[in-house]
């Protein structure tokens, strides 16, 4: 890493790290294509070539999807399982489609919950009308929607939570190679950790520490966050160093002919450089925290989308395959919509709109 | 403080009479329907969770739940599946789940402290029997031949290890190992398969926590190991283990699934077993003496529908059961055991009515006796290191058991009729020691109050 650093054309290493592979050859195809339009699209269609372009995309993204789905009922249908068929996708949208209405069966029970208690409470008040009466949290199981908005709350916490340490650390580890030298080693070794190697000791951790009568998140909730926020501190660090270390030369000389403090130095010099870099590092690390996440659930039983998958594997029913299926499809969903957000978020603050960004 | 509720309800019901009539029927409602207000004072602690394991016989929780048993108490409870006996020990003596179904060898180990050491204490046991053993397809072929055949040609039951001990000496002479699972080492699951197969004179095996050894291997023929109940099927499947003791539907689920074949129910091995307990910390029943008597209330009341009319409602329980929060597996699965049926060989169906039992022949008692044999049996296969009195027996069981709990629970739901006195035991007369029985595969009998005369009528097995 430490040779990465002095080498200058070291931010494209970043960027390529980043892109995918299949999604550049696509990308350079499209850039070439205005140097050498076919003629008879033009005379044939009418519609800009931007549009054009864009059509062209979509329906190429659709019929890459369709012939995925005929594979895959193709090939589902003929894997038996001791839990049935495997499910394709038209038991899974069957079965997602099943569970948005266990999902708003459930609203009814809460709703009736709430209901019952008023009457007792009522009662109690009408019986003795200094009782005190309160009502209590609904206690039914939560839903699949609930499963996805603990784990969502989950890994914000966690991202959050890397996001705070590692910026900071990697702001100086850029600024002082002397510190970036005594840092390196220990980054290098913590960075390959998986997380479920570090579960059971935050799990610990967590339970001897996080003590308080009235605490304010589930230890549960905590102990995954903590696992997240482990993982995925390491691509924004690394990621943030690079872009402070390769600040340009030219920009640095200057701040020191006018002396600008430290503070000022960092916000006006170094942040607007290495800003492309950092959200590189960001986007990887929330990658990360998501994949992290799911099997930190998973394994911990904290409540969540990998608490769900294990359940119903546990369960054994024979739906359990096309509810796993729906999480898997959910989860890839969540995902890809938190890395469009990073992007979109990155685009916004980058300085220089020129750089193609994906 | 009773005292004070019943006049309390009772002059409401006075006055409200002679005031209007619309507030007497309220009253009226209350006391019928309500109980908010009798004998027990109001729960101290309201809010509860409580853990299970996906088994079948987590019903009378589920049941409580869905009846509104534990509202009627102004018990609001969180059911909570847990991922193994160990986690759930765990949560309750942290504190993070006030009660849980347990194995009933969990709060007596826990309190004599084999494994993790905590006053764990047990007022209802939640049902008889409900247990199987299922070994993979390959090991009931190998077995098939040494099993007698009734004239229909279906094997005569209950099947005894006599038939597995063949089939092992051919494993141990190719010098293979052959691997049982079991859910927990305190577990009725791990005691009777130890049971059965001792009585087929196959050794399971001695633990020796003494010398640090707490893998009940020492000297064994079979080894037994952990799974827990939900992973058994995948674990037989993958090959792990030859074979599985363990509770429903997972007994019934290998049949479902093609992959192996249950061969006998702890019925047959021990008629009418004990089996899970309700375990709350000692602790806890102090502190909230009210809620621990309307807690067994409600759970009374869920045993009790469940075995109500023969079983009539095992059926609906069955679907309650097969929901995803509960026990998950397929409404078929679960039925096949809950109804009265046990699946043998996929399509020798047969008729287990107390396969399941919640609550009648005195289900749900807290026996000193039963306590004892477990402790019999933790003594037989060295989880107890040395020899103990019979009094130290029975001083363990009277510190477990709680009929006291159970006793106050019972008698409100007799005044509050929703029971009757012939539905539990004569309280006056009861020692809490079930008389001798014989009733088990091979025979031996089993009374209560001679815990070490026992030990020495067991041909395997430390004394």
């Amino acid at each position: 890493m430490s040779t990465l650093i002095l080498n200058p054309t070291l931010s494209d290493v970043g960027e390529e790290a980043m892109t995918d592979p299949i999604e550049s050859t696509q990308t350079k195809r499209a850039e070439q294509e205005p140097a050498a339009p076919a003629p008879w699209r033009y005379s044939a269609w009418s519609i800009p070539p931007a549009a054009q372009r864009f059509l062209r995309g979509a329906s190429l993204s659709v019929i890459g999807i369709l012939l995925f789905m005929l594979l895959w009922q193709a090939t589902a249908n003929s894997i038996d399982t001791s839990l049935g068929k495997f499910p394709g996708p038209i038991q899974v949208i069957a079965q997602a489609q099943n569970m948005v209405e266990e999902y708003d069966r459930e609203q009814q029970r809460r709703v009736d919950f709430y209901a019952r208690q008023q009457v007792r409470n009522d009662e109690m008040l009408r019986n003795d009308p200094s009782a005190e009466v309160r009502i209590r949290p609904y206690t039914g199981r939560p839903t699949f929607l609930n499963q996805i908005a603990t784990s969502l709350m989950t890994v914000a916490f966690g991202f959050a939570l890397a996001m705070l340490v590692a910026i900071p650390l990697g702001i100086v580890c850029g600024l002082s190679e002397t510190i970036y030298n005594a840092t390196n080693p220990l980054i290098q070794l913590f960075k390959p950790v998986s997380p479920l190697a570090w579960l059971p000791l935050v799990t610990m951790l967590v339970s001897a520490l996080y003590v308080s009568d009235d605490p304010m998140f589930e230890k549960s909730f905590v102990t995954s966050a903590i696992t997240v926020a482990l993982c995925c501190l390491w691509p924004t660090v690394i990621n943030t160093t690079v872009g402070v270390a390769s600040v340009d030369k030219d920009l640095i000389n200057v701040s020191r002919v006018i002396c600008l403090p430290t503070h000022v130095h960092i916000r006006k010099i170094v942040l607007p450089s290495a800003i492309p870099l950092i959200f590189t590092g960001m986007r990887l690390s929330l990658a990360t925290g998501w994949m992290v996440l799911i099997a930190a659930e998973m394994l911990a039983q904290n409540p969540g989308l990998g608490k769900f998958i294990w359940d119903e594997f546990q369960n054994g029913s024979s739906d359990s395959l096309s509810r796993i299926m729906v999480a898997v499809i959910v989860i890839g969903f969540i995902g890809l919509i938190l890395d469009r957000f990073m992007l979109t978020l990155q685009r916004f603050l980058s300085w220089d709109k020129q750089t193609v960004l994906r | 403080m009773l005292a004070d509720q019943r006049k309390h309800t009772l002059a409401g019901a006075f006055t409200g009479a002679s005031k209007s009539l619309r507030f007497f029927y309220t009253c009226a409602f209350s006391l019928l329907v309500g109980q908010a207000f009798a004998q027990t004072g109001p729960a101290e602690k309201d809010e509860l969770t409580f853990g299970f394991i996906k088994l079948t016989d987590m019903a009378p929780l589920a049941i409580a739940y869905e009846k509104g048993y534990f509202e009627d108490e102004g018990l609001y409870v969180t059911l909570q599946a847990q991922a193994n006996w160990k986690v759930l020990l765990d949560g309750v003596i942290d504190g993070q789940l006030d009660g849980a179904h347990m194995l009933a060898g969990q709060p007596l180990a826990a309190t004599i402290g084999y494994g993790t050491q905590a006053h764990i204490v047990t007022p209802l046991s939640m049902d008889l029997n409900g247990n199987g053993i299922t070994v993979s397809n390959s090991i009931w072929e190998a077995m098939r031949p040494h099993i007698p055949m009734q004239e229909d040609g279906r094997p005569v039951h209950p099947i005894k290890a006599d038939a597995l001990k063949p089939v092992v000496e051919a494993y141990r002479a190719r010098g293979e190992a052959f691997n049982m699972g079991m859910v927990f080492p305190v577990s009725t699951h791990n005691y009777e398969l130890r049971y059965w197969l001792a009585a087929g004179d196959i050794h399971p095996g001695f633990y020796a926590p003494e010398r640090g050894d707490s893998s009940g291997m020492l000297e064994a023929q079979v080894q037994l190991s952990v799974t827990p109940p939900p992973q058994m099927p995948a674990t037989l499947e993958a090959g792990t283990i030859l074979g599985y003791s363990v509770g429903e539907p997972w007994n019934q689920q290998a049949i479902f699934k093609g992959i192996g074949v249950p061969v006998v129910t702890d019925y047959e091995i021990w008629k009418n077993n004990p089996e899970k307990v309700f375990g709350m910390t000692d602790a806890f029943t102090k502190e909230n003496p009210n809620t621990s008597i309307r807690i067994v209330k409600a759970m009374l009341r869920a045993g009790k529908w469940l075995d109500d009319n023969n079983n009539a409602n095992r059926a609906e329980a069955a679907r309650i059961l097969s929901r995803g929060e509960y026990v998950g597996a397929d409404y078929e699965v679960i039925a096949n055991s809950m109804t009265g049926t046990f699946e043998y060989e996929k399509g020798d169906t047969r008729a287990v009515p107390d396969f399941n039992v919640f609550f009648r022949h005195n289900a749900t008692y807290p026996y000193y006796s039963d306590a004892i044999w477990y402790l019999t049996q933790m003594r037989r296969w060295g989880q107890i290191s040395e020899t103990k009195s019979d009094e130290w027996y029975i001083e363990q069981a009277k510190s477990v058991y709680k009929p006291a709990i159970y006793e106050a629970a019972a008698k409100e739901l007799i005044a509050e009729g929703y029971m009757s006195a012939a539905d539990f035991p004569d309280f006056a007369t009861e020692t809490g020691f079930r008389p001798s029985t014989d009733e088990f595969i091979d025979g031996v009998p089993y009374d209560g109050s001679q815990p070490n005369a026992y030990l020495q009528s067991m041909k395997i097995g430390l004394q």
